[in-house]
């Protein structure tokens, strides 16, 4: 699954870096969550996002990965970063 | 009216309004109640609709504001986000100026 997620968003978008983690234990069987499907948060850095508001930005990430919203992803969380706004720190 | 007409209605409608699982007084999911608890911080009233009440209004929410996920915050008739965006903006200062400017455009509509 977290590798079908990776590979449909790095076909849609020009991602220099990308991390998952599925949270899908923490949320298992809590009542707003009926349909079963996994809870994932993503960190995704591309030059994509450039000049987008944030939600350009989720929109981008949504639309890339299509039908697995409502199917097998529940909830995706995720931090959308242009290059230039990661902080190395 | 059906309910797409009545979902547009209540986002036209309302200066701000939360589209959730459970209500604000009794979130059912995490995700709408990190959005409760931030706007309750801020002392602008809001709507909630509860949308687990009826699987159509998530159904017809959704191809209305072209968003996949629950919460949804509407601000001024405009989608902000669902809670990561509410979550960043709040931190950022943003959506504090958000609400200040719609409180401020709807106050000088009532004036």
């Amino acid at each position: 699954m977290l590798d079908q997620i990776e590979k449909q968003i790095r076909a849609n978008l020009d991602v220099s870096h990308f991390e998952i983690r599925d949270d899908s234990e923490m949320h298992a069987g809590h009542s707003g969550n009926s349909s079963g499907g996994g809870h994932f948060t993503a960190l995704i850095v591309s030059a994509d996002f450039h000049g987008l508001p944030l939600l350009k930005r989720h929109r981008l990430v949504y639309h890339a990965l299509g039908e697995l919203m409502g199917g097998s992803i529940h909830a995706f969380s995720m931090k959308t970063l242009t290059p230039d706004e990661v902080d190395f720190d | 009216m059906d309910m797409k007409e009545e979902i547009q209605k209540t986002i036209d409608e309302n200066m701000v309004v939360l589209y959730m699982k459970g209500t604000k007084e009794m979130p059912m999911c995490g995700f709408s109640n990190a959005v409760t608890q931030v706007m309750n911080g801020y002392s602008i009233p809001y709507v909630d609709v509860n949308v687990l009440e009826d699987p159509d209004i998530r159904v017809n929410l959704s191809e209305i504001s072209n968003w996949p996920t629950i919460p949804q915050l509407f601000i001024d008739g405009e989608l902000v986000g669902g809670c990561d965006i509410t979550l960043e903006l709040h931190q950022s200062g943003e959506l504090k100026k958000m609400l200040e400017a719609a409180e401020k455009k709807a106050l000088s509509k009532d004036g």
